[in-house]
C-alpha cells in the first residue's frame, strides 16, 4: 500500500458503519490527504467504489488481503 | 446549497426490522452529500422515542429465518404464543451485536450528527395521546404539507 496520512479500522463494522465513519475521518482532513482504510464487509468494497464516485474524492485503491479489505481515498 | 440532491423518507414502522432502513438509508444519503428529510409517521413516531422500544415478531412474517430451522416444522399457531415475540427480538438484537450491526439508537445518532431533518406528524402525536416530551430533541412537527414542502423537490422519495 502506498503512503496514507490517517488510518480507519473498520473491522468487524457492518453496512452503513464503514462509510460513514469514513466519512466523519475525511470531514477531518485537508484535500489531497490520503485516508487508509480496513474493513471485513464484503460489501463495502462496491460501497466505497460508489462512495467515491458519489462524492468526488478518489478511490486510489481497493484490495482485498486474507479475508480484509483495503481501500485508499484520495480527498477531493 | 440548492445544488445539493435531496432526499425524502416516510417511515411508518415501528417494529425493529423495519426501523432499520430508513436510518441506513438517511444516514447513508447524508454521507454521499445529499439534504435528507425523514417524515415520522403512525407506527414509525417509535423510532423518535428517547428510548426506542421496538420489538420483532415471527408471527405472520414466513419469510422470517428462525432458529433450529423452526419456520420448517413449527406451527405457525405458535409463534402467537406469549413470550415468543420477546424471544425473538432479544435473539435477533444478539445476532446483529455478533454481526457488527448498528443499534437502531446509534444510527439515529449518525442522522442527527449528518443534520438529517427529522419531522414527527403532529396528528399521529395527537391521535395516539404520545407526549413530545417523549421524543428526542431536535426533532420537528409537522403535517402532510410539511413533508411535501420538501418531498417536491426531492430526487428521490421512499415510503417505508
Amino acid at each position: 500500500m502506498a503512503d496514507f496520512d490517517e488510518e480507519l479500522d473498520a473491522s468487524s463494522l457492518n453496512c452503513p458503519l464503514p462509510i460513514l465513519r469514513a466519512k466523519k475521518a475525511l470531514a477531518g482532513m485537508s484535500s489531497g490527504q490520503v485516508l487508509h482504510i480496513i474493513a471485513t464487509d464484503p460489501g463495502s468494497v462496491k460501497d466505497f467504489e460508489a462512495f467515491a464516485k458519489q462524492t468526488g474524492n478518489e478511490l486510489l485503491e481497493s484490495k482485498e488481503a486474507g479475508g480484509k479489505f483495503e481501500f485508499l481515498i484520495k480527498k477531493a | 446549497m440548492s445544488d445539493e440532491k435531496k432526499l425524502a423518507i416516510i417511515a411508518t414502522k415501528g417494529t425493529l426490522d423495519w426501523g432499520y432502513p430508513p436510518f441506513i438509508l438517511a444516514s447513508t444519503a447524508a454521507a454521499l452529500g445529499y439534504e435528507v428529510e425523514v417524515f415520522f409517521t403512525f407506527y414509525g413516531l417509535q423510532l423518535l422515542k428517547k428510548k426506542i422500544d421496538v420489538k420483532v415478531s415471527p408471527l405472520g412474517n414466513p419469510g422470517m429465518p428462525m432458529p433450529m430451522a423452526m419456520d420448517k416444522w413449527f406451527p405457525t399457531l405458535f409463534t402467537a404464543l406469549p413470550g415468543m415475540e420477546a424471544m425473538m427480538t432479544s435473539m435477533m438484537k444478539a445476532k446483529m451485536k455478533a454481526k457488527g450491526v448498528a443499534s437502531l439508537e446509534d444510527l439515529r445518532e449518525l442522522c442527527q450528527e449528518a443534520e438529517v431533518k427529522m419531522i414527527a406528524c403532529q396528528m399521529t402525536v395527537d391521535l395516539f395521546d404520545l407526549n413530545p416530551s417523549d421524543f428526542i430533541d431536535g426533532i420537528e412537527f409537522g403535517g402532510a404539507a410539511t413533508f411535501f414542502e420538501f418531498a417536491g423537490d426531492a430526487d428521490i422519495t421512499l415510503f417505508v
